[in-house]
């Protein structure tokens, strides 16, 4: 899981595709997993870091974090599948 | 430091209305240039255009009869302008009146009047009811579409096409009909106001991209931008939209320069598809009204076409800002009952 390259993801979470020309406002969750892609990390990696970082029961966050890849992948912000 | 170019500019288009013309953005464009100085006359059909009050971008502003009362006489009115307020240049910014200045170049330039124009050939094989010759020709996909001049063409639509269909004007308009009783209601208001053909179009599910761009005719983009309208309004008019930096359309556009040759500005519009293939909808033969989003990205076209009209050399522009925005608004001008009375009682302001 990549994402697409010239996606811009600012600091307040306001993502630019320029390519669709369209734009999307995350929440801070939201904002922390696409600056994680960004930096190239995978799924996993990202999985493992959120759930250090944060006081969640892991198969609630999965069903949460699945979904929101699901949106990504909805909206064409990345590049394949792992 | 280049002197700058001393140039009269004639402009057509300055109903800023809610249907805007480009000829207000044409000229915003024209008089940020640091190479051009121009002085601009409006060309107006109607009294009201808000362009004709619009002092600080329109220096004099002169009516013209519609196209429509034939080439001698639309062309008598503007030479009958030019011998009192002499003109370099003149940019139609209208579709309905781009025929009558192309097939009037000879007369214009016999008397040193300057365009930047298609020819009646590239103008021709990109009309609507032309499009799928377009297609075939330059290489490029588009949605299937036939012309239709009567009732009686109505039926072949259910053996040709799935509904639903656009039904679109030679000039303006497009409809969607999901029924045959829709395409007669929509026959019915387009041919009243545009005149024949209608055009019977495919109609292609997808998101809706435009470029605006400068051909010099000789194959060369001299400047291209892609734009995604954000919103639309009633009217079908983009209310404001984002500069896109999709690789794809700019080839597009390179292509069919390069193939067509094409003369002048032009706005290309596509339908991008889930599956990321583009479909040409239409080519506008002349610079749309949201011109200044490519003037505000980096690319003046306006600027650019003077400067080719008045036979000037202009290096192609391939750089402009992605992410660049416009986003239209209303504002009230307020004029003198006299103003409006010199210009609907001498014709000029």
């Amino acid at each position: 899981m990549k994402l697409k390259k010239n996606i811009a993801v600012s600091e307040s979470g306001f993502v630019f595709d320029p390519n669709s020309g369209e734009s999307y406002s995350l929440n801070p969750t939201g904002r922390e997993i696409l600056n994680l892609l960004s930096e190239g990390k995978t799924g996993e990696d990202i999985k493992g870091l959120l759930m250090d970082k944060y006081d969640v029961n892991p198969s609630t966050f999965n069903l949460y974090f699945d979904d929101f890849v699901q949106m990504l992948r909805h909206y064409n912000l990345i590049e394949s599948e792992e | 430091m280049t002197e700058k170019l001393n140039v009269t500019i004639a402009v057509t288009g300055l109903n800023n209305t809610d249907n805007p013309g480009p000829g207000i953005p044409v000229i915003r464009g024209i008089l940020e240039s640091d190479k051009i100085n121009a002085r601009i006359i409006g060309l107006a059909y109607e009294n009201q255009e808000p362009g004709i009050y619009l002092s600080d971008l329109v220096d004099k502003t002169y009516m013209i009869p519609y196209p429509s009362v034939g080439k001698e006489a639309y062309m008598n009115r503007i030479l009958q302008i030019h011998k009192k307020d002499p003109i370099d240049l003149i940019i139609p910014n209208l579709d309905a009146e781009l025929f009558t200045f192309m097939t009037s170049e000879n007369v214009l330039k016999q008397n040193n009047i300057h365009t930047f124009l298609p020819t009646v050939k590239q103008f021709e094989e990109r009309q609507k009811g032309n499009l799928q010759e377009y297609g075939e020709k330059y290489n490029i996909k588009v949605p299937k579409s036939i012309s239709i001049t009567s009732y009686t063409d109505i039926p072949r639509i259910d053996s040709e096409f799935d509904y639903p269909v656009l039904v679109k004007g030679k000039f303006y308009d497009a409809y969607i009909a999901y029924n045959p009783d829709q395409v007669v209601n929509h026959f019915n208001k387009i041919s009243a106001k545009w005149g024949l053909p209608v055009i019977i179009q495919e109609f292609i599910r997808g998101t809706e991209v435009n470029v605006i761009a400068l051909g010099d005719g000789e194959g060369e983009t001299i400047a291209a931008v892609p734009m995604r309208k954000q919103y639309i309004t009633d009217k079908g008019k983009a209310w404001s939209g984002v500069t896109l930096g999709d690789e794809n359309l700019l080839n597009i556009t390179n292509r069919l320069m390069r193939e067509s040759k094409w003369k002048g500005g032009m706005e290309l519009e596509m339908i991008k598809t889930v599956d990321n293939e583009y479909f040409l909808i239409e080519i506008n033969p002349r610079i749309p009204a949201w011109v200044y989003l490519a003037v505000g990205a980096g690319q003046n076209i306006p600027e650019a076409l003077v400067l080719l009209g008045m036979g000037q050399n202009v290096f192609p522009m391939k750089e402009y800002a992605v992410g660049k925005m416009f986003i239209r608004y209303s504002y009230d001008l307020i004029g003198d009952i006299s103003d409006f009375e010199k210009i609907s009682i001498t014709g000029e302001l």
